[in-house]
């Protein structure tokens, strides 16, 4: 479907990339620019880039195209981000970490060790064996980390994690670079003409 | 004061000198450095440090004491909208702090330079509930350009430095810094560096040519091209090459609310004022012309009513300093995301010497039938009370369109916008994005403060001024010379109005019983006057205009006239109503 404003009306997944100094409170002002147009965040992460100093956060929304392009605006208009970027799903690189507590007695009697294949099948591993229970960790997308979720419910899940989505773009550009040109841009943008 | 600020610089430029100050001094030291000489502020636990301070800078730093902490933002803005200089508040922590907002709002919405400075209780007592303790940061974020909780003394210059350099550049706005008590007393090595850049904010992009040469060949090309100016031409100090851009290429200019004054009223290529209560003709072209050419402005919905059938005919070119206002509401053919005098300077040489005459003359047309409909009947009524324009138009006659207007909101600033005759720039000051009651007798204020040479006219309704009108304290002590009108209904006029139109006439909780304004000016000791009578009128205001200091006329006005013509709320601009 199409707007006449020539944006598609249909909603999907967005990845919001954004480069930040490191400042706190910043983690607010950004998220108040989604809950003041109703746009409910999937999910977020945060952390320190390869430069020192510079957070990036991974902002993921279901919105339309104009949306994501609006909201992306108004997040550049933050006086300490320094760039914010969109992409479609498809135009990143992304993982997610799950990490699954269950009790330890259903191993101890898995004679067919089916919960061992299970793991193996599902490209998991286990992280740590206590005396009560174990915690098997998986990285994977959403589908996937789901997945092994409902298949472990069998055994009793006592406790179940996940974490938000982190992305790598597909484009070549180096943040380093991306600086260099902002700081090129900024300092050539400081005065009225 | 001149001669002690100019050492200090002079000095820096040889060295960086650095002197044992406090925190609270080095806040007095930076503001001297960014050229401040007023504050509106009120006191409080929290800020006592600084305005102790305070007291040793009397003579190089003016503090007017308001009434109310919101008075303080609203004359901060005032000053800053007539000078163009950023306009500086103190306040305490808690609840003075909270008063900020809604002129930070204002502020925030109608890009105004403002630095607010609260005080908060010390470092250690943060989180802990404390006496007046506030999380202004967490409260001011969403209304400021930037907002910093300075924690650490050896910050203080660096951050005030900021302050002003973030609030003053590309779109202003205000910023807030919060000042824990701690940090002004704690003593440190102060020196003071200018701001002169951040690495993640580029407040001026440059003109892109691609973009010039493209809106320049669709100037040249229109056949009906048509002007909308914003407060961005203002703002840019823009208005000499908008009128040699209009002059050039022939094209009519309309204004929006805040744009009032950027260009001159009696010109020919003037066309009127836009918006849900602006002119007949502005309105109804929009849906014409062939060409929007908008200019420092960002299309709000009392601009362009229903979007979906806003000058869909027309190709547009935004002209806009905040990237975020571009195709926010109104697609764009060619977009220049630039300082508006930097690129009007850019478009200026590739423009063709042109006339569109015949299209000049359509609005003319609409002038005419808006005259006859409306003007006409609004400025010379045959009999009853008086009407709100008539009153306008006698004060812009009077005043020579001259005058600095500041208004409130509702009625009375609609029929100002439209009949007060702006003929010296920066002389409109009024609350437009947020539309804050209480505006505009603080706002006056400051404004009067700012321009002392200007006749100040504060145009107010009776509702809008029992908002502030404490701040006639402020004006007795500090004998401010603003002129007051208060355009008496007693009615909340503008919301009547839309429950006659849109709610059966069911006068729900408008209606107001109103105190002796007159009394209540004398019991400020300003003088007062009240007038009701049509052959009064003009001596009344003669009377207030030629008074030395502050005035108030009280004006009694029909109680249920209504502005026109109207495009009702979320209607489109072409369905104008002109009764
Ligand atoms: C702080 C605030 N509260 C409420 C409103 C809603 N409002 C808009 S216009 C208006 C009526 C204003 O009445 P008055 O000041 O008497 O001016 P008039 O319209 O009669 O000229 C009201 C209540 C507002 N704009 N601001």
């Amino acid at each position: 479907m199409e707007h006449p404003n020539g944006y598609s009306t249909e909603v999907k997944l967005f990845v919001i990339s954004v480069l930040t100094e490191n400042k706190s409170g910043l983690l607010n002002a950004i998220t108040i620019i989604f809950t003041r147009r109703k746009i409910n965040i999937e999910s977020i992460n945060v952390s320190e880039s390869e430069v020192a100093g510079v957070s990036r956060y991974t902002i993921v929304v279901k919105i339309t195209r104009e949306r994501a392009e609006k909201l992306v605006k108004q997040v550049r208009k933050l006086i300490e981000v320094l760039g914010a970027f969109l992409y479609e799903e498809e135009e990143t690189h992304f993982q997610e970490l799950a990490l699954y507590k269950v009790p330890l007695e259903p191993f101890l009697n898995d004679s067919n060790n089916r919960i061992e294949k299970l793991i193996r099948d599902n490209f998991a591993r286990i992280l740590v064996i206590e005396r009560e229970y174990i915690i098997i960790e998986k990285t994977g997308r959403k589908s996937e980390t789901q997945k092994l979720f409902e298949e472990l419910k069998a055994y009793g899940v006592s406790e179940f994690v996940r974490s938000g989505r982190i992305s790598i773009s597909k484009s070549k550009r180096r943040t380093e670079t991306f600086l260099k040109e902002l700081e090129e841009l900024s300092a050539n943008s400081l005065v009225k003409e | 004061m001149e001669a002690l600020t100019k050492q200090t610089l002079s000095d820096q430029s040889e060295k960086q000198v650095s002197q044992i100050v406090s925190g609270a001094e080095a806040l007095l030291l930076g503001l001297l450095e960014e050229g401040v000489d007023t504050i509106f502020g009120y006191p409080g636990g929290a800020i006592m440090p600084i305005y102790d301070a305070l007291y040793g800078y009397q003579d190089r730093l003016r503090h007017i004491l308001v009434r109310h902490e919101q008075g303080a933002t609203h004359a901060a803005q005032g000053y800053a909208r007539v000078t163009g200089k950023t306009g500086v508040v103190f306040a305490t922590s808690g609840p003075g702090a909270t008063n900020l907002i809604t002129g930070i709002a204002d502020a925030q919405i109608d890009s105004t330079p403002m630095v607010c400075i609260t005080g908060q209780v010390a470092t250690p007592l943060l989180g802990t509930d404390a006496f007046q303790e506030t999380d202004v940061l967490g409260i001011s974020m969403p209304v400021t350009k930037w907002n910093y909780q300075v924690t650490d003394v050896t910050e203080l210059p660096e951050v005030i430095a900021k302050a002003f350099f973030i609030a003053r550049t590309g779109r202003p706005g205000p910023v807030l810094i919060d000042i824990t008590k701690d940090v002004q007393f704690a003593k440190f090595e102060y020196t003071y560096k200018k701001c002169e850049k951040i690495r993640s904010y580029a407040p001026y992009p440059k003109v892109n040519n691609d973009d010039i040469e493209a809106a320049a060949k669709l100037i040249n090309a229109a056949k009906k091209p048509y002007i909308l100016a914003g407060h961005g031409i203002l703002i840019s100090g823009a208005q000499k090459e908008l009128l040699a851009v209009a002059e050039k290429a022939g094209v009519p200019v309309a204004s929006t609310l805040l744009g009032l004054s950027a260009f001159p009223c009696n010109h020919p290529l003037y066309v009127g004022y836009l918006g849900m209560h602006g002119n007949y003709g502005p309105n109804v072209k929009t849906n014409e012309c062939d060409l929007l050419i908008a200019i420092g402005m960002r299309f709000d919905d009392r601009v362009t009513g229903d979007l979906k059938t806003y000058a869909r005919q027309a190709k547009v070119i935004h002209i806009e300093i905040d990237p975020s206002e571009i195709d926010k509401n109104v697609k764009t053919t060619v977009a220049i995301n630039a300082d508006a005098k930097a690129a009007l300077k850019a478009l200026l040489p590739k423009l063709k010497e042109n006339k569109h005459d015949k299209w000049v003359n359509e609005f003319r047309e609409c002038d005419k039938i808006e005259y006859e409909k409306v003007v006409n009947k609004a400025l010379h009524p045959a009999e009853g009370g008086l009407l709100m324009a008539e009153v306008v138009n006698v004060i812009s006659e009077m005043t020579k369109g001259e005058a600095i207007v500041v208004t409130d909101v509702g009625q009375h600033q609609m029929a100002t916008s439209r009949y007060y005759k702006y003929n010296t720039t920066d002389s409109n000051v009024t609350s437009g994005g947020l539309g804050t009651m209480g505006f505009a007798l603080p706002a006056a204020m400051g404004a009067k403060i700012g321009r002392p040479d200007k006749q100040v006219v504060a145009i107010i309704g009776d509702g809008g001024f029992q908002m502030t009108l404490q701040e006639l304290g402020t004006i007795f002590q500090f004998n401010i010379g603003a002129k007051i009108v208060i355009l008496n209904n007693s009615f909340l006029g503008m919301v009547r109005q839309w429950q006659q139109l849109f709610f059966d006439k069911r006068y729900s909780a408008t209606e107001m019983t109103n105190p002796d304004f007159v009394a209540i000016a004398r019991g400020f000791y300003i003088n007062a006057a009240k007038v009701s009578l049509r052959e009064e009128l003009k001596q009344s205001i003669q009377t207030m205009l030629d008074h030395n200091g502050p005035y108030l006329l009280e004006v009694v006005v029909e109680k249920e006239e209504n502005v026109f013509p109207m495009v009702p709320a979320g209607d489109s601009v072409g369905n104008i109503r002109l009764e």
